[in-house]
């Protein structure tokens, strides 16, 4: 107590500051760092979850090299990435806008949007896993099946799988992204349009010449945000394969979900660590290198 | 009821004289969660305190999930149960992590075991000496839908597997664009399939899947083409099956929209559990030389090796006592798993039950395959269907892949 009214009040604000970071600090160091940190040292051994944990060296990421699996999750992980991100902020956007112009029934056509997106994730994957089946369950099968049109193997293919399954995870991302979308072109100032009008430019002027520029950090925040979330994808493609996880013949299956198989499945604690380095390191780049190409200039 | 008593009366004897017996000893017992095997369990144990009133026995339980690495963490740490049950493809795991030590000689002699219990538990001897032991056990049989038995005209169940194609075509119905409305017979890899096919199909077909110490896969030749050419030939040429038919085997099968079903012992509680539909059970068909497989799996209780002095010798004695055959007709009444010793399997009830009565057949002949990562070995059977249906890729070359792929699994694991 003594030491504490010695203090002068700047070194009292000081040690107020620190007091109330050290809540966030440990509890960051605890659940994030310390695992992290853990992960990594694990991915340079070997641990089937019984024994003791022994050096491995290099070698799981040398059989990670080797391993036909990994190459194809790993190119399956990027097709997530390069076919989600894309579609959805698209799609997004074009719903935004137009729903932006919308009076009618503004609040409930939103809310319908944005549905899907408070859904359980596990929930609205069964639902669709039970759209995709063959006649004579699959809604969409037997809705082919009852003009004449031959059934389209949606989840037992190795083409239209992957597809399949990132459907329901851009409808499911959607609301969110248009509340986002939407927020941001309300944040455009009205009178860039106004002189634009009195200039007389075309709608597509417009658009691109206003709306979508002044758009980029809504944009840059949404393309951060949904790549992170495609290369993380493991709900839809688990709960829609769990027969076959990440089937039929891998066509679908992402890196985190053969981490959990590894793990879980396998007990090979050390190979999976080393998949998470991977994946951790990918989020890790892909991060900074979105952020570096949209940044401001 | 007079064990009942006695154990009764000791206990208020001992609470009149506010002394405990002398030698009194707690052991612990863990098991995974699942409500019927608690209950089960929680019986065994009542009985066992009775005739033993110096012992206690506490049971844990743990979701499935979790159970690995509880047990893992809580052995070394001298923690956790002295009588542990584990999944008999786990043993390896648990005797190389020395989470487990082998059962006694003089009170379990390997010669014993080997003459009372059924041949698969064979899988839990090292060494000469034997480290676990189940009180249950699940084979495979024939699920069938008396209903569409009787529209159909069929009698009997099919008794070869001629008979099952037959009688599976006679149960397939399509509709007006060949889209399969109900199948004969269930299929799929990913559900018990690869079981009915590596140790029942492949040496029905005078085939074997691994070698005698299980470290070599022996299925990628000619019998084994022809057994999975039998089988690739159900949905591909006899058309009376398709492997994602309503999602998984046995959904098709509980919504009554398919004729046949392979599946295991532990099914019956859920089928039993599904109104409107009236189902039997068959064993396997046999084979073209008239051979009888079947695949039973189990899990088993061990001593760990955290139990010492008094602890051991009483977890010594519950062991002895869940693997009697009294424990094993509670097991079977209450979970629904068969006993693992036929005195207690192969009595007139049991044999002549008309649900039981073909697992329980089947438990004679059956074969336990030592995984050493059962997901992974299944995946190499589903892709090996997989390559076939969706690749067309011939059945000889994606045997050999599987056979391949498989290996690889096996050399990994022992060569460590």
């Amino acid at each position: 107590m003594n030491f504490y009214s010695n203090l002068n009040i700047g070194q009292k604000r000081v040690l107020w500051a620190w007091g109330f970071l050290a809540v966030p600090i440990i509890f960051y160091t605890v659940v994030r760092f310390y695992p992290t940190a853990n992960a990594i040292l694990l991915s340079f051994q070997e641990w089937n979850l019984l024994g003791d944990r022994t050096w491995a060296g290099l070698e799981n990421y040398a059989t990670l090299a080797s391993d036909p699996v990994f190459w194809k999750v790993f190119k399956n992980t990027f097709l997530y990435l390069i076919l989600g991100t894309p579609i959805s902020l698209i799609v997004a956007f074009t719903v935004a806008y137009h729903l932006d112009k919308v009076r009618f029934m503004h609040g409930t056509i939103r809310a319908l949007y944005f549905l899907p997106f408070m859904t359980s994730a596990v929930a609205m994957a069964w639902v669709w896993r039970w759209f995709y089946q063959p006649v004579p369950i699959g809604l969409f099968n037997n809705f082919l099946a009852t003009f004449g049109i031959p059934q389209i193997a949606f989840l037992n293919s190795t083409t239209n799988a992957l597809p399949a399954i990132l459907a329901p995870a851009v409808w499911a991302g959607l609301g969110f992204q248009i509340i986002i979308f939407m927020a941001g072109l309300r944040a455009i100032p009205a009178t860039y349009y106004e002189a634009a009008r009195i200039d007389g430019v075309s709608r597509w002027t417009v658009l691109f010449e206003i709306t979508i520029p002044l758009l980029k950090p809504t944009i840059v925040f949404l393309v951060v945000f949904s790549s992170i979330g495609f290369l993380r994808i493991f709900d839809q493609v688990f709960n829609m394969t769990t027969n076959n996880p990440g089937g039929p013949l891998n066509s679908t299956k992402p890196l985190v979900l053969m981490i959990y198989d590894t793990a879980f499945n396998g007990y090979d604690m050390g190979y999976a660590a080393a998949q998470t380095v991977v994946l951790f390191t990918i989020l890790l780049l892909v991060s900074l290198l979105q952020l570096y190409l949209l940044r401001d200039r | 009821m007079t064990n009942l008593f006695k154990g009764a009366a000791g206990v208020s004897m001992a609470a009149l004289l506010g002394t405990t017996p002398a030698s009194a000893v707690e052991i612990e017992y863990w098991q995974y969660f699942f409500e019927a095997r608690v209950t089960a369990m929680e019986q065994l144990i009542e009985n066992f305190e009775d005739a033993n009133p110096d012992i206690t026995v506490k049971m844990n339980h743990f979701p499935y999930a979790d159970y690995r690495t509880k047990v893992a963490a809580a052995i070394p740490a001298g923690e956790g149960p002295d009588v542990v049950q584990l999944f008999y493809g786990w043993l390896n795991d648990y005797v190389d992590a020395e989470l487990i030590q082998p059962l006694p000689d003089d009170l379990f002699p390997a010669a014993q075991i080997e003459e009372e219990f059924f041949p698969m538990v064979s899988a839990m001897k090292q060494d000469g000496r034997y480290w676990a032991l189940p009180t249950a056990v699940r084979s495979l049989a024939l699920f069938y839908n008396e209903r569409l038995f009787d529209d159909a005209g069929i009698e009997n169940p099919p008794q070869t597997l001629e008979e099952l194609v037959a009688t599976a075509e006679k149960l397939t119905k399509k509709d007006g664009a060949g889209n399969l409305t109900q199948v004969g017979l269930t299929t799929g890899m990913t559900a018990q399939d690869h079981h009915w096919w590596r140790e029942v199909l492949l040496r029905q077909f005078g085939g074997t899947p691994y070698s005698d110490d299980n470290r070599t896969v022996t299925y990628n030749d000619e019998a084994g083409q022809e057994a999975l050419q039998w089988y690739v030939d159900l949905e591909q040429t006899h058309g009376v099956t398709e492997s994602t038919f309503m999602d998984e085997p046995q959904a098709a099968f509980k919504a009554g929209r398919a004729g046949m079903h392979i599946d295991g012992s532990f099914r019956i509680g859920a089928l039993n559990d599904t109104r409107g539909l009236k189902w039997g059970v068959a064993e396997l068909p046999a084979g073209p030389n008239g051979d009888r497989y079947n695949y039973a799996s189990y899990w088993v209780n061990a001593i760990t090796s955290k139990a010492e002095g008094e602890k051991y010798d009483a977890a010594v004695k519950f062991m002895a006592y869940i693997t009697s055959d009294e424990a094993m007709q509670i097991w079977l009444e209450t979970v629904g798993e068969l006993p693992a010793k036929p005195s207690a399997a192969l009595t007139d009830e049991n044999t002549g039950d008309a649900v039981y009565g073909p697992f329980i057949k089947g438990l004679e002949y059956a074969n336990t395959t030592v995984f050493v990562n059962e997901s992974a070995q299944r995946q190499a059977m589903t892709d090996m269907v997989s390559r076939i249906e969706l690749q067309g890729q011939s059945v000889a070359e994606s045997l050999a892949q599987a056979a391949e792929e498989e290996q690889k699994i096996l050399d990994e694991y022992y060569s460590e």
